[in-house]
């Protein structure tokens, strides 16, 4: 009997629904928090760790390297320099392609950070070039990264290679 | 598993919890706590050859949390190193085996959570069979209920208590280890785990007696859990001590039980039972830890002021 039903050929069920939804509530964390509420103000900060001296920006509270405590801050200019990026060829939410993404050091800190870079041709991207920060309104900043809409150039020559070769 | 080839003590440990930690992240919970612990016996993460950690990024709505809290330990040069999605006590088990091996001396294992910043009871249905039970969103509490009444129905208790909420806590657990003279050379008060070892049950909940704790049990003979003057058990919900007391064959002995936060309590409770022998309060040790719904995994450790004599493997 029961061999039967085991030859019978039942469809196989491949999809199940199982609809889930956790809500979290995400804490930056003490550094974080200092970084945000320094960006609500048009600030770009970082934090050195005591040990090896590097400055993380955003600050991370800790320093990956040493595993020690980041406590001194110190406010940077905004600008910075390309030390890697890419042209992206397709579109993308609110992004006509061509657009370039690049990674910079901000001056003075020790970790590069991703933006976007725009008010130039793509084709005149390149390592070494000096860029700054373009802010959006004061009156619509928020304790957000997107307060920063994207980098530019600025007219200063290249850096030289020697001082972000540790990045690229 | 007992009796270990390499005797293997605790040599420091450091705890933290409150109920709801407001502003400080992972990290930044953690890195106190670590430095506490290596601090005690002079030790940097440079001096530690294994490092361990218990943790579940669901309890963080973070994809390779786990990953993050390295910082607090500083992974550079680069260590060696492994991630546990438990209690950090099943991380402390793992570095005992690795201990074992020969290569390293000493290890680092610590546990941290913030369940405060999400739903808990519903976070952990979700460890549930997903096909079958998990869509049903059985809560953690709720569990613990149909566990609390299969008690009462198998007519084996006197008494067994209500089930109150699911106790919610945020905080970490470090705990330094060391291999034989190692730990003598770190302090003067080594305490030394004489058998260590856990079993899981079923998943589903069906197939299992509920009203007893087989895994326990096991665990608590294999790692040699006789003749202890204390016992240090990880209770999530009152009614599973009645369980474990008897999954342990408890008679009298003190009992401290406590839950700790989600994924810490277990390694936590290992830390304050260790901190009673090397006190002096206790010689020898029972702790416990408890992983999944209704005791589903259990870990029991035999912490003792003497060490087995080395090279005695049983
Ligand atoms: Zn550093």
């Amino acid at each position: 009997m029961s061999a039967d039903v085991v030859d019978e050929a039942v469809p196989p069920v491949t999809v199940i629904e199982c609809p889930t939804r956790l809500d979290f509530s995400y804490t930056p964390g003490v550094a974080q928090s200092r970084f945000l509420r320094a960006l609500e103000r048009g600030e770009i900060t970082g934090q050195r760790c005591p040990k090896c001296k590097k400055v993380y920006v955003p600050p991370r509270g800790a320093c990956s390297m040493c595993g020690v405590a980041t406590e001194e801050e110190l406010v940077l200019s905004g600008k910075g320099t390309i030390t890697t990026f890419c042209t992206t060829q397709i579109p993308s939410p609110g992004l006509v392609p061509p657009y370039v993404t690049a990674w910079i050091r901000l001056d003075g800190s020790d970790i590069t950070s991703m933006f976007l870079i725009q008010e130039c041709d793509p084709a005149e991207v390149r390592l070494g070039m000096r860029v700054e920060a373009v802010w959006v309104e004061e009156a619509d900043r928020k304790a957000d990264l997107g307060n920063i809409s994207y980098f530019r150039p600025i007219d200063e020559p290249d850096a030289e290679y020697e001082t972000y070769k540790d990045y690229v | 598993m007992r009796n270990f080839k390499r005797p293997v003590a605790i040599v420091a440990s450091a705890s933290f919890e409150t109920p709801s930690e407001p502003s400080r992240n992972e990290v930044e919970l953690l890195l106190p706590v670590i430095h506490d612990a290596l601090g005690q016996v002079g030790l940097t993460q440079q001096d530690i050859g294994f490092t361990v950690s218990g943790s579940s990024d669901y309890l963080q709505g973070f994809p390779f949390a786990f990953v993050g809290a390295l910082d607090a330990v500083g992974a550079w040069p680069p260590i060696r190193e492994s991630h546990l999605e438990m209690d950090g006590a099943f991380a402390l088990a793992e570095a005992v085996a690795v201990l074992q091996h020969g290569h390293v001396d000493t290890a680092l294992v610590y546990a941290f959570a913030r369940p405060s910043r999400g739903d808990l009871d519903r976070t952990l249905s979700i460890q549930l069979d997903p096909y079958s039970v998990a869509p049903l969103w059985p809560d953690a509490r709720g569990l613990a209920g149909l566990q609390a009444q299969a008690m009462r129905d198998s007519g084996r208790f006197d008494s067994v208590p209500e089930v109150p909420p699911t106790h919610v806590a945020d905080g970490c657990t470090a705990v330094v280890l060391a291999v034989g003279d190692r730990a003598r050379e770190l302090t003067k008060t080594p305490v030394w785990i004489t058998g260590i070892d856990h079993r899981i049950e079923a998943p589903a909940l069906g197939v299992r007696d509920l009203a007893t704790s087989v895994s326990t049990r096991l665990a608590a003979e294999s790692a040699g859990a006789t003749d202890v003057d204390a016992a240090y058990l990880h209770v999530l919900y009152p009614h599973q001590e009645l369980l474990l007391r008897d999954a342990l064959g408890l008679n009298g002995q003190p009992v401290h039980s406590s839950a700790g936060p989600m994924m810490v309590g277990g390694l936590e409770r290992i830390a304050a039972a260790a901190k009673a022998v090397a006190a002096g309060d206790a010689r020898r040790a029972v702790a416990h830890a408890t992983s999944g719904p209704c005791l589903q995994q259990n870990l029991v450790a035999v912490l003792d002021a003497t060490a087995v004599l080395e090279g005695a493997a049983a």
